[in-house]
């Protein structure tokens, strides 16, 4: 996918400070099984008066931003509940990148889980990037992962990732299988762990005994740790 | 050894393979669930064909979408919200995960139940799919929330793929006064501070004011503390966190002693070094409610709504002036005496058994104003009967209060239970965000005790000047 090395389009100014996830997916998207529909939530009482009706003023209501696949939030963008939720939404209402002064703890590592790019920019930029994005002459932004700069039609100004989450959005990598791949030094760690402090195994189970261990999905009965034999 | 800190050793005790210079594949003992954020991650399970690692290291309540009622046989009427409890049955069964479900007489909010049935034990590692996982600091375990993608991976393996943080730590000296409690000191410091104040770290709290804080107060802090950014909070295991646990994690028998061994070095040490460290005075701390949408932005209840000016940029003062209008409030206003149109005690933060107990203290023989509604959610099953049985709920609910069945319930508003736009609601939650407890809905966070004054006087007000009751 050639996102991956490089997102260009319309950037949007969104400085809010604080935005929380319970504003970016509210709690009435949250009700299903699967991830289908959440583009539908995404930052929907912003979005939406209280009649269901589109805020004509709301920025990604505007027709200079409906291509928008940039958002320059503001500090602490995603703070608040877990919820997954709101990464999906981004991402399936075409939202490529959050440029922004700081994020959220939990948002960042969701964002980095599903390879929605998280840009911290300094203070400076991040005033100049927003300036830019407000007019709609210059409000479009090609980002390039590989290089991790944001550039503006005025711009330009770099920003950091960890080797482990640079390497994530270029190349795309399965955690789970990766650590997978480690399960017999999970199991190794796992017993020594449970020698050493044996009021740790089976935690749950010894205060809420489950008398019927099910079955896997692929047919096989469930026992103690079998996905590690 | 190097001296280390409390984080420092938790993290190393839990250290599967150090992965790079940032990332260690981190173990955990408890990983909790609930019907919202994990039904994709087992679907994910079985995409991927493969099982859950280890069930006996999970447990799942349901509690974020389920009706409180007071009935006695709960039956969830919203088809979305009933399939997300049939499937969450349906994937704790399939897999062999204990599941406290819709009408087990011991369910509740995940981080009532976990830490009440004994599950959370000291220099544990304790992962969720919500972010109020902190709670657990309070008994000497790392806690702390996790995505969907996550709780895929632990269920998958038992670990995660952490991210190590910063170690700060937050000395608190002196004792609160009279009137004041965990909860208002969590929110002086995370106005102190700042809602991103603690991003980026993991805080120890300790200091007299931590030391004589029962287990139940120092969950409401460890649990606010999130608030502030923190990715964990923690507070060495003593007495008063072994009295809590010894009780409760019976299973134990006869390991204990050793237990108690290992307990005991669960501190910092002495020259341990922290990345950032604070101070705070608890004389400084008065009864605090919020005033706008962020929890940074409480006021002690004697103090004014500040003005935008005080904001340090443009997009600040712009943030505080959209606050202002969201709730309706003027700079320079007090809040004593603000009218409310509800009243909810309730949540994670502040619905264990200590909370209603001081609800209960406060209210005395008195009545809920006539023009409030108001509701106490207890935090769980076990929360419920104790309070029953203590005359708690009688007393209540002679009082004018809806007792109710446990559950997340309006802190969040996934269920039946919501602000209507313009509402102003007294609350003992965690967070007054725009829209979190309904759209168009006001929330001021404060303490149980005063929401209790607010739901008596029919406005927010110092329950230090309420008459004291003798009940």
């Amino acid at each position: 996918m050639s996102e991956r090395r490089t997102i260009e389009g319309v950037a949007a100014p969104l400085p809010i400070s604080n935005l929380d996830t319970d504003q970016i997916m509210p709690k009435q998207f949250l009700r299903g099984i699967d991830k289908a529909g959440l583009d539908a939530g995404v930052l929907y009482d912003l979005r939406f008066d209280g009649d269901g009706e589109p805020r004509p003023n709301f920025v990604l209501n505007r027709p200079e931003y409906c291509e928008c696949r940039i958002l320059i939030g503001g500090e602490n963008f995603g703070c608040g509940s877990s919820r997954e939720h709101a990464v999906w939404g981004l991402m399936q209402y075409g939202i490529r990148a959050i440029v922004a002064p700081t994020f959220g703890e939990i948002f960042y590592s969701n964002a980095v889980n599903n390879g929605l790019l998280v840009a911290p920019v300094s203070q400076l930029y991040w005033e100049r990037l927003l300036a830019d994005a407000a007019n709609s002459q210059t409000n479009r932004m090609t980002i390039d992962v590989q290089a991790l700069t944001v550039r503006s039609v005025n711009w330009t100004t770099g920003f950091s990732l960890s080797p482990r989450h640079h390497r994530m959005f270029l190349d795309g990598v399965d955690l789970v299988g990766a650590s997978l791949a480690q399960r017999d030094s999970i199991a190794a760690f796992q017993q020594a762990h449970w020698r050493k402090n044996p009021w740790l195994e089976a935690v749950a189970t010894k205060v809420r005994p489950v008398h019927v261990l099910g079955r896997g999905v692929d047919g096989s009965v469930v026992t103690r740790f079998s996905s590690f034999q | 050894m190097y001296p280390q800190t409390l984080y420092g050793k938790l993290v190393a005790g839990h250290t599967v393979l150090r992965l790079d210079e940032d990332n260690v594949l981190l173990y955990a003992d408890l990983h909790v669930l609930n019907e919202y954020t994990s039904p994709q991650a087992f679907a994910g399970l079985r995409e991927r064909g493969i099982g859950v690692a280890a069930p006996e290291q999970n447990v799942a309540v349901v509690d974020h979408i389920i009706p409180t009622h007071p009935v006695r046989h709960r039956t969830i009427l919203d088809p979305a919200a009933a399939l997300q409890a049939s499937n969450l049955k349906r994937n704790c069964d399939e897999f062999g995960i204990p599941l406290f479900d819709t009408n087990d007489p011991l369910q509740g909010i995940e981080h009532v139940v976990a830490p009440e049935l004994g599950m959370i034990r000291p220099g544990m590692v304790v992962l969720g799919g919500d972010s109020h996982t902190t709670t657990y600091g309070a008994l000497g375990a790392l806690g702390f929330g996790i995505g969907t993608s996550e709780v895929e991976h632990v269920l998958a393996t038992q670990t995660l793929v952490y991210r190590l943080a910063k170690a700060m730590r937050i000395r608190v000296d002196g004792r609160l006064s009279l009137g004041c409690t965990s909860k208002d000191l969590i929110l002086h410091i995370i106005n102190r501070i700042g809602a991103q104040g603690a991003r980026g770290y993991v805080a120890e709290f300790c200091g007299e004011a931590i030391e004589s804080m029962s287990a139940e107060g120092r969950m409401t802090l460890c649990n606010m503390a999130v608030e502030a950014g923190v990715r964990g909070a923690l507070i060495a295991p003593d007495d008063v966190t072994i009295d809590y646990v010894r009780n409760r994690a019976t299973d134990i028998g006869t390991d204990m002693e050793r237990a108690l061994e290992a307990w005991k070095l669960l501190r910092s040490d002495n020259s341990a070094r922290f990345d950032e460290e604070l101070h705070f005075e608890a004389a400084d701390v008065a009864p605090r409610v919020t005033w706008g949408t962020s929890p940074e932005q409480s006021i002690p209840i004697d103090g004014v709504i500040p003005d935008p000016i005080s904001g340090d940029s443009a997009h600040a003062r712009n943030s505080f002036e959209r606050a202002l209008e969201y709730v309706g409030l003027s700079p320079g206003a007090s809040l004593e005496g603000l009218e409310i149109d509800r009243v909810f005690i309730g949540s994670c933060t502040n619905a264990r058994i200590e909370d209603l107990r001081a609800v209960a203290h406060v209210v005395g023989g008195r009545k809920v104003h006539p023009g409030v509604r108001a509701m106490v959610v207890p935090g769980s099953g076990a929360v419920r009967k104790q309070a029953e049985k203590e005359g708690i709920a009688r007393l209540l609910i002679d009082a004018g209060f809806e007792w109710r069945q446990p559950g997340c319930s309006m802190c969040l508003a996934m269920n039946d239970d919501f602000l209507m736009p313009g509402e102003r609601c007294a609350s003992t939650t965690n967070r007054n965000f725009e829209g979190r407890q309904g759209r168009g809905g006001r929330t001021h966070l404060m303490s149980p005790a005063m929401a209790a004054a607010a739901a008596l006087s029919g406005f927010i007000t110092d329950v230090r000047r309420l008459e004291p009751q003798h009940v």
